[in-house]
């Protein structure tokens, strides 16, 4: 074996057994630094007789790059192993808790409004408003319930103190008077929907002092807006809101003084083991009362009932909230809990819309 | 309305099933709220006949009864003081299940002898509270039949919910007489003919001009026998919920559920020579038949005697004057009374009665004397006695009207398409008298039916009777093939405020409208006009002047409940006075506690006022406010830290929205523990969005020409503001200077008393040519020249 040979041995040796990459660049070093040992013999080269040198040089030079090779190679093979070793020191536990991001919630009544606001839109209504402290006139007198009318009564009724004059400002009791308003404020013909708050001196599990209502009028010309209408804008809206293929309604004639005739209207429903479900079963659940806006009111609102008709609904957006989402105390709604919240409310982006579904 | 299916059947003629009875009646607008039929549950209890009953061997007290069932012969152990040989009783067999106690009866010995059933009681059969002993079967009652059947316990009970117009219905006649015009049978007739007179009435009556009583029609009757009245009738009343007195009272609560028909009975010997119906003089008083007394108005209608009131018109009768055992002699009275002085009477004393019920609601005013007639008969019938002639004074008023229907309305208003000889018909059943003519038909309106005042209601009248599922839904034609919008812009960004606020990690609340008025004081409010006359609860009794109070409240009940971070928003309306613009809507919201739970690596924070005002400016962002645009100033309501809270400003004038911390005496005041912040976003003032031609937007201008940032530390008086210093900064080359942002602030001795040092970053983005050195230190120069002049500061050495 040559001395050539040998020193290419000697040094792959020394390549395979650096330990470190400090190791290494001292091997590289000691191989093929200033004062390296392949450096010296190449130095040495020129010492020799023309002929042997070119001979020694391809021998030298294929060692060179079989060293340089090798420490390229044993470079990376260290690299890597330290990379692991480092990568090792660096674990985490990754079950820890993330940094809290913010969890806000919607409340069901706001989703519920959303949702019914969705479907009215798409059946071309627009949303109307109406002050909270309302008037005799407005609440009452110009929806057929003159001073003596029992149904007033039965409205328990939350006023605001007597004025000089004798009048005395009233909380609504409903949203019908937005109806009035709406009438009284712009020519027909009308369709609005009107979710808001509406207050009552009453408070038990079902019943709390404020609760939602939705009101919805529409009023065109004779045979425009009748009965059959009436029939079917609440069967889509039904049909939309609970997100059933069908809904059996029954419509049962009844008295409201601002409607004639009149209508309470029940969904088909299920309640097998104490859960409702919408669109099936045998059973009834009253959900609104309807009808045709009374001649008496439409005579209030400047309207001639020889020309004009219409029909009126009212719902209450926290009962049918009940019924969809399934939360059993009404006076929960109000009591901003924010287990109830988290529980019973809905995520920031569940925007209701038509094209994508009312809920997920 | 209660009223039993036998009933009923007295006075319609029907074999339709009471599952179709009870759809009917729900679908003619007379709501069933309830069927209680007792048939099935008492069927397994039997008649049976006690062939030896013998003490038993080793009691006292019980029996053994050796018992024909009908079905054989049973030994049964009973410990009813009643029980006895020979005597009729009702035996429930090993099995079956108790009604009154829900217990399975199972055979057992009792005391060494086996007892196969039992003999039952009235409280086991869910009858009634009496346990003195078994039920006693009369003598000639057959064996094996259900017992139920045998008592007529078996009529099933229906109960209806009535709309107020349906005064007519409260009786059980007009419910037989909608039934039949629905086609469900046939009205039997009443023999309502006059039973003549002996002699004249010794009691005259009288009625005076305005008295709420129109008509008043008595009869005597002499020597009648008062006392229980028999048992058919006793359970009949008790069937509907009423207890039994006496014959001739009983006789008037039969004639009000019946026919709807109110009655009166007087003893005649405790009257003063006659009765009149007038208004009451203010102070007289009455003790009335429920054994209280009450102080009259003059706007109360009564019947008195010389001596006085004697009943209270349509409402009540007085103790003094009602029958009782010893009653002979008895004046009946059957009268009209005006319903809106009945109702208000009525309100004003707390009284509810039956005849209240009634009057209120319109008693038939064809139907007087026929209620008299009906009444005298039953009296002779049932106490014997000599009926005088009748006194009637008054008047019935003129109940005759016509009203007019088109013959298309039933389908232009109604929706349903139904010939105009249907519509005749269908009147007509309904005891309308029904002419047409041409294009119209005209219908008087039956006596009984009040409520009946124009065309609409005959439209009513045939929908309902037809049924309104013949009805066909049709689909509202659009307006537009794609709807337009529905909400404007105020309903859009109190929507959009919602969703914001919960994207910033609120919940939303919803709170009452009203609180504590001691709480709205605190913010503003409690003025007398918003202050509720007759609250729910004192602590619901003054409409609110801010979201707040109410929110706090929810963070109070949330903290006691272990919640210690809190945040939530409320969006809607609050109060600043009575009238409707006084009302507007705002968007509110608290946060207390910490930012955020407790982090293993990062320390939360207290809330302050910084995220206070990141909540309403992402509220504003939200509902299209450049933010650039927005000053902050001071300036919040007097419930907020004066020092740690601001106000967001478009213009000196335009108040958008407050914030801040809250003041510690308001937080001791609602009992809430801190820290806790606050913001309320006046949605209403955000001024309206710049009416465009076109949504595009300008084009966007932007190189990628090096930007450079540069830092500078300034040392300020204390009272200079962030802003003050940004703003200097950012207004020293409004072509250069594309952002400011302070970084860092320092107060402490090494800078002075009173003095701080405020470290801002300022990026340059060149719009022409990469900034140069030179470029970079004039502007820097222009920077510190412009704070300087606009605030003294002066760059930290």
């Amino acid at each position: 074996m040559s001395e050539v040979d040998i020193l290419g041995n000697d040094l792959a040796g020394l390549v395979a057994n650096a330990a470190t990459l400090d190791a290494l660049e001292a091997v590289r070093v000691e191989a093929l630094g200033k004062k390296g040992r392949l450096t010296a013999l190449m130095k040495e080269m020129g010492a020799l007789p023309p002929d042997q040198r070119k001979e020694r040089a391809q021998a030298l030079n294929v060692i060179k790059d079989r060293v340089t090779e090798a420490l390229a190679a044993r470079k990376t093979e260290l690299e890597r192993a330290a990379l692991e070793a480092r990568l090792a020191t660096e674990r985490v536990d990754v079950t820890l808790p993330v940094r809290p991001r913010p969890d806000g919630r919607i409340h069901p009544v706001s989703q519920v409004i959303d949702e019914i606001t969705e479907i009215f839109a798409a059946m071309g209504f627009t949303v109307a408003e109406g002050p909270d402290i309302e008037d005799d006139f407005h609440n009452f007198t110009a929806l057929n319930m003159p001073d003596d009318h029992p149904a007033r009564q039965m409205h328990d009724t939350f006023y605001l103190p007597e004025k000089p004059d004798g009048s005395r400002l009233l909380l609504r009791t409903h949203t019908s008077p937005v109806q009035i308003r709406t009438m009284q404020s712009a020519a027909p013909p009308h369709r609005i929907v009107v979710p808001g708050r509406t207050y009552r001196c009453d408070s038990d599990m079902t019943h709390t002092p404020m609760f939602h209502q939705i009101e919805g009028l529409v009023i065109d010309r004779h045979g425009k807006a009748h009965m059959g209408h009436l029939k079917g804008v609440l069967a889509e809206f039904c049909k939309a809101f609970f997100e059933v293929e069908n809904v059996t309604m029954r419509f049962r004639p009844s008295y409201f003084p601002f409607t004639e005739p009149s209508a309470e209207v029940d969904i088909r429903c299920s309640r097998k083991g104490g859960e409702i479900k919408i669109g099936e079963g045998d059973d009834w659940l009253e959900i609104l009362g309807c009808g045709m806006v009374n001649e008496a009111v439409l005579r209030h609102c400047g309207l001639d009932p020889t020309e004009w008709q219409g029909f009126a609904w009212g719902m209450g957006i926290d009962r049918i909230a009940m019924l969809k989402y399934g939360a059993p105390d009404l006076r929960a709604f109000f009591d901003a809990d924010l287990r109830w919240l988290r529980h019973y409310g809905f995520m920031p982006l569940d925007m209701p819309t038509l094209g994508q579904g009312l809920s997920r | 309305m209660k009223f039993t299916l036998n009933w009923l059947k007295e006075h319609l003629e029907t074999d339709a099933p009471l599952p179709r009875i009870v759809e009917t009646l729900t679908a003619i607008g007379l709501e069933v709220e309830g069927v209680e039929d007792r048939s099935g549950l008492l069927a397994p209890f039997t008649s049976a006949y006690v062939i030896e009953a013998k003490p038993h061997p080793d009691s006292d007290h019980l029996n053994v009864c050796r018992v024909d069932t009908g079905r054989g012969e049973v030994t049964v152990i009973c410990g009813a003081p009643n029980a006895r040989t020979g005597m009729k009783a009702v035996y429930a067999a090993v099995g079956t299940t108790v009604p009154g106690t829900g217990l399975k009866l199972v055979l057992k010995p009792v005391r060494g002898v086996e007892s196969n059933g039992m003999l039952v009681s009235e409280r086991e059969m869910g009858l009634s509270a009496a346990h003195e002993g078994i039920i006693e079967l009369p003598a000639d009652a057959p064996l094996n039949v259900p017992f139920a059947q045998l008592l007529g316990l078996d009529d099933p009970v229906i109960e209806i919910k009535l709309t107020p117009n349906r005064g007519d219905c409260l009786g059980v006649y007009g419910i037989a007489r909608d039934l039949a015009a629905a086609g469900l049978g046939t009205l039997k007739p009443l023999n309502t003919t006059a039973v003549p007179g002996a002699y004249k009435s010794p009691l005259t009556v009288t009625v005076e001009g305005p008295s709420g009583c129109p008509l008043f029609v008595g009869r005597h009757v002499r020597g009648v026998k008062n006392g229980p009245s028999p048992d058919w009738l006793q359970s009949k009343l008790r069937a509907v919920g009423l207890r039994p007195i006496s014959t001739l009272v009983d006789i008037t609560n039969y004639s009000s559920i019946a026919f709807g028909r109110p009655l009166h009975v007087y003893d005649a010997a405790k009257v003063k020579d006659g009765l009149t119906a007038r208004l009451a003089q203010a102070g007289e008083t009455l003790h009335a038949l429920d054994g209280k007394t009450y102080t009259l108005s003059a706007d109360d209608c009564v019947i008195a005697d010389a001596a006085g009131p004697s009943a209270l018109g349509g409402i009540m009768g007085g103790e003094e004057s009602g029958c009782t055992e010893g009653t002979t002699d008895v004046f009946i009275e059957a009268a009209l009374f005006d319903p809106v002085r009945v109702a208000a009477t009525g309100r004003r004393l707390g009284i509810n009665s039956d005849a209240r019920y009634r009057f209120e609601r319109g008693v038939d005013p064809a139907f007087v004397r026929a209620g008299i007639e009906i009444a005298t008969r039953m009296v002779l019938e049932l106490c014997g006695g000599t009926p005088s002639e009748p006194v009637i004074a008054g008047a019935a008023p003129d109940w005759r009207r016509t009203i007019s229907m088109r013959i298309d309305r039933p389908f232009t208003l109604g929706g349903l398409d139904l010939p105009a000889a249907r519509s005749v018909e269908l009147l007509t059943r309904l005891g309308f008298k029904v002419t047409s003519s041409g294009d119209r038909i005209a219908a008087e309106v039956p006596s009984w039916r009040p409520d009946i005042v124009g065309e609409p209601d005959l439209v009513e009248e045939v929908l309902r009777l037809e049924g309104y599922d013949a009805i066909p839904a049709v689909a509202l034609p659009p307006a537009h093939a794609i709807a337009k919008p529905a909400l404007n812009l105020a309903q859009r960004r109190a929507r959009i405020a919602k969703r914001v606020l919960v994207v910033q990690g609120h919940a939303e609340a919803i709170t009452y409208s009203f609180i504590p008025r001691a709480e709205a004081q605190l913010f503003g409010g409690g003025q007398a006009e918003l202050v509720l006359a007759n609250p729910i609860s004192a602590d619901l009794d003054c409409m609110r002047p801010s979201l707040l109070p109410g929110l706090l409240a929810a963070v109070r009940r949330n903290v006691d409940r272990g919640a210690a971070d809190v945040a939530l928003f409320e969006v809607g309306q609050q109060f600043a006075g009575d009238r409707p613009e006084d009302q507007c809507v705002v968007a509110s919201a608290v946060r207390r506690g910490n930012s955020g739970p407790r982090h293993w690596a990062e320390k939360p924070l207290p809330v302050d006022v910084f995220e206070a005002r990141a909540d309403a400016m992402s509220v504003l962002a939200g509902c299209g406010v450049v933010a650039d645009q927005v000053m902050v100033m001071d300036g919040a309501p007097s419930w907020y830290h004066p020092g740690r809270s601001g106000t967001l400003r478009l213009g000196p004038k335009t108040i958008l929205a407050a914030f801040g911390e809250l003041h510690p005496a308001v937080l001791a005041a609602l009992d809430v523990k801190g820290p806790a912040v606050a913001c309320e976003v006046y949605l209403a003032a955000i001024p309206l969005p710049r009416a465009k031609a076109t949504k595009a937007r300008p084009a966007l201008v932007v190189n990628d020409l090096p930007a450079v940032e540069r830092d500078f530390a300034f040392i300020a008086d204390k009272a200079v503001t962030a802003d003050q210093v940004v703003k200097a900064a950012r207004g020293a080359d409004k072509a250069l200077v594309a952002k400011v942002t302070v970084f860092d602030l320092f107060e402490g001795a090494s800078v002075g008393e009173g003095r701080k040092s405020l470290a801002i970053t300022v990026r340059l983005e060149p719009k022409e040519q990469t900034l140069t050195d030179k470029d970079i230190e004039a502007v820097g120069q222009k920077i510190i020249a412009a704070v300087a002049k606009a605030t003294g500061a002066t760059l930290r050495g």
